[in-house]
């Protein structure tokens, strides 16, 4: 089963309101909550939609697919794609992967949390950056390496951050 | 039925088609060992302790969870089985927690004595951070999850039997835990505090939450303290101390009750012909109104049962109207001694100390609800467990079996045969319609032994239907009008009969609902067993032996309770029952959203 967001006018980042997001969802889970295991599609639906989990979005989800609020909790808290903290709108990967952190990794989160003032999970106070790591993107030649969305920056020097940021 | 063959150690079996092959051994008299299994509960194969070697299979095979076939051969025991058995143990045990000594489980612990069968003398694989997790208290039940095993008997009896669902795994790996939604305690959550899950936990990781240091701590001060006995606790205390389930063990109940050191002992069941006088009276109220064209809200349905009664306020919320306004037995007999005894004796209500002995830990919950004081004293001060009693008894060095049998004090101490099925599911239904019944026609119940035979027995939902005939002239417009009843037991009963009332469709005028299956007498706080089907139909059929002993069976013929009524209530259903036997119930919602109020327990 995939599922198809094609049809909803999504446009979490251009203002809608929450009960705008929040009619988004149910649309989505209206299509999908008779069908056996849609639970985990939902959930990625409405994190597209909401760009987050909170605890009073999945008790929403939970009355209306009819299912207990400890078994979507129990979903959520058991994949680490799903997130219950807002997110910014750009999320950064710091790939904390073998070749990576042999190569400074370690050093690039550090700087990071310095320069953007959070920590590791965080969001920055204008919600413009989540910082997060990754292990192994996949990307060993480039250590190391940064996700920042789905670009992938190259060999980055902590004196190469404020570039890359301004990127965004 | 089919018979299939199979070889186990060698020795030729057979077994029912379609059965594992945990249950051909252990049918065939072959021990294999299990530890999250519960027969007629619990079958995931989560932890692997059952696994058995089959010829010409590559893996071992959990036995609780794959079906024996045609010619299998299998080895329970074998030299690969009990290596395996014990690394599986081990990594059990890697993070658990090891203070046994100071644990309320220890040598009553499943995990305990898996790895005394197992012959473990080595913890290998302990790491630098032995145990991590929580502990969470209730009024009615505490988790410590530093003893948990993951083995989810708790989310099976929560989820499937209960529908409560408070409890699922949460988190991953090393970090998964059994528990509501991340960050709440049970006190905050929708939980019915039913206690099934702590029935069925294996190790320490879920528990009562107790109440013996206040008892004893009460017995020593300087006030009169009462305790009082519900109908369930007296057919399974015995298993205690070794007793087969359904021995009935009233007198010596009594009597240790007395050694150690109560002022009164008091029956419950005296307050459950009060409530039949109390739900009865409610019930011909609001059948009469509906008779006569009123609005009264029927079906009407029981409200003894706090697990029940909660689980009501949280998932059908709008429906709580349905729920008779009584007191349940216990927290009437405790406003009763407060309100009325304490006078007789020339005492103050604040001199007294009422404790509770109740199969039940819903009732912890219940004695700390606001609805439950009068006068700003709580109508029950201390719950006590069957299980902890039976703890209290050892701990006070009364040799049980070898005690005399004694009577319970009056005047708080007779009672019918009616009060006596109160701790079975059916019961309070019965023991209704046997005066309710007698009310509007002047006649008996009209079934063999005064048993209503549809409503007897451990079936989800039962129901019956009375018709009414040859009524007394003052119940005129009832003539001919078909009664018609429904009883369950267990939430998930529970909430199919609820589900029809939340839609309009409901076909019933009287419900009884028990929030645990089979009612009081596999209540969360009764001693624990293996066999529950077996053990719930052997206490049930004890409280049934029970009922049929007395020389009266139907509470309005209770001499104790028309005494009653004559020197302090006047009548069921008046002024005085309104204030002290009768309440009123909290909406709360499905996220207790609808609520201030909160049943966790801060640790000083």
């Amino acid at each position: 089963m995939s599922l198809s967001l094609e049809n909803l006018t999504c446009n979490c980042d251009h203002g809608s309101t929450d009960a705008e997001k929040y009619a988004m969802i149910a649309q989505v889970i209206d299509a999908y909550k008779d069908k056996e295991g849609s639970l985990i599609q939902v959930l990625h639906a409405a994190q597209e939609i909401y760009g987050y989990l909170p605890l009073e979005l999945q008790k929403f989800i939970a009355l209306r697919m009819n299912k207990p609020l400890s078994e979507v909790n129990g979903v959520v808290s058991f994949y680490s794609f799903f997130s219950t903290k807002e997110r910014g709108k750009h999320t950064i990967h710091v790939c904390m992967g073998t070749a990576c952190y042999v190569r400074g990794a370690q050093k690039l989160v550090e700087a990071l949390e310095e320069k953007l003032g959070v920590s590791v999970g965080e969001v920055t106070p204008d919600k413009k950056f989540t910082l997060d790591v990754a292990r192994c993107i996949g990307a060993c030649g480039l250590a190391p390496a940064v996700m920042v969305d789905n670009d992938v920056h190259r060999q980055v020097q902590p004196h190469g951050l404020d570039a890359m940021l301004k990127q965004y | 039925m089919s018979m299939i063959n199979l070889t186990i150690n060698g020795i030729p079996c057979q077994t029912p088609k379609g059965t594992t092959i945990l249950q051909a051994a252990r049918g065939n008299g072959i021990h294999v060992p299990s530890l999250c299994h519960l027969k007629d509960v619990h079958k995931y194969g989560t932890c692997r302790i059952c696994v058995v070697e089959q010829v010409g299979a590559k893996n071992l095979q959990a036995s609780c969870m794959v079906e024996a076939q045609e010619g299998m051969e299998i080895y329970t025991h074998s030299e690969r089985v009990r290596k395996a058995r014990k690394t599986l143990y081990q990594l059990m045990i890697s993070d658990h927690n090891k203070n046994c000594l100071s644990c309320l489980r220890n040598q009553d612990c499943e995990l305990q004595a898996l790895g005394r069968e197992l012959a473990v003398q080595d913890d290998p694989y302990a790491g630098d951070e032995p145990y991590h997790g929580l502990v969470d208290v209730s009024e009615s039940i505490t988790r410590d999850t530093t003893k948990c095993i993951l083995c989810r008997r708790c989310v099976t009896v929560c989820n499937e039997i209960q529908t409560v669902s408070v409890l699922n795994a949460q988190n991953r790996g090393f970090d998964t835990k059994i528990a509501p939604v991340t960050g709440m305690k049970l006190g905050d959550t929708n939980c019915s505090f039913c206690g099934q899950c702590v029935a069925v936990c294996p190790t320490g990781a879920l528990s009562s939450t107790v109440h013996e240091d206040r008892v004893w701590k009460a017995l020593e001060s300087h006030k009169h303290v009462i305790v009082q006995t519900a109908p369930a606790v007296r057919v399974a205390i015995g298993e205690c101390f070794g007793l087969e389930p359904g021995t009935i063990q009233t007198g010596r109940m009594v009597a240790a009750l007395r050694q150690m050191g109560f002022y009164r002992v008091f029956d419950t069941n005296w307050a459950a012909d009060l409530t039949i006088m109390e739900e009865g009276t409610e019930f011909l109220q609001r059948f009469a109104s509906v008779l006569d064209g009123g609005e009264a809200t029927l079906p009407m349905i029981t409200s003894c049962s706090p697990g029940w009664v909660k689980f009501c306020e949280n998932h059908f919320p709008e429906q709580l109207d349905h729920l008779s306004t009584c007191k349940s037995p216990h927290t009437m007999m405790g406003a009763v001694i407060k309100h009325y005894y304490a006078k007789k004796l020339g005492l103050k209500p604040e001199d007294m100390f009422v404790v509770s002995v109740m199969p039940c830990t819903a009732k912890k919950t219940e004695i700390a609800r606001a609805e439950m004081m009068n006068d700003g004293l709580p109508n029950v001060d201390a719950v006590l467990t069957t299980r902890e009693l039976g703890d209290m008894i050892r701990a006070h060095g009364i040799n049980f079996l070898n005690l005399p049998e004694e009577e319970f004090d009056n005047p708080l101490g007779q009672s019918t045969g009616a009060a006596d099925i109160f701790g079975t599911t059916g019961g309070v239904m019965e023991a209704a319609l046997r005066t309710v019944y007698e009310i509007i026609t002047g006649r008996e119940l009209p079934f063999p032994n005064l048993h209503v035979s549809p409503i007897v027995g451990l079936e989800e939902i039962k129901e019956a239907t009375i018709k009414l005939e040859n009524v007394k002239p003052e119940w005129s417009n009832a003539e001919g009008f078909e009664v018609k009843i429904a009883v369950t037991s267990g939430l998930r009963g529970a909430r199919k009969l609820m589900e029809q009332v939340e839609a309009g469709t409901s076909p019933y005028h009287f419900i009884e609902v028990m929030g645990c299956p089979g009612g009081c007498i596999t209540g969360g706080g009764q001693p624990r067993t293996f066999h529950i089907n077996e053990t719930r139909k052997a206490r049930m059929e004890a409280i049934y032996r029970e009922d049929e002993g007395k020389p009266l069976r139907k509470s309005h013929e209770n001499p104790d309770i028309k005494a009653f009524y004559e020197d302090c209530a006047g009548e069921p259903g008046g002024h005085w029952s309104h204030e002290y036997l009768h309440t009123h119930y909290t909406k709360r919602g499905l996220f207790n959203e609808m609520t201030d109020e909160h049943f966790v327990v801060e640790k000083d």
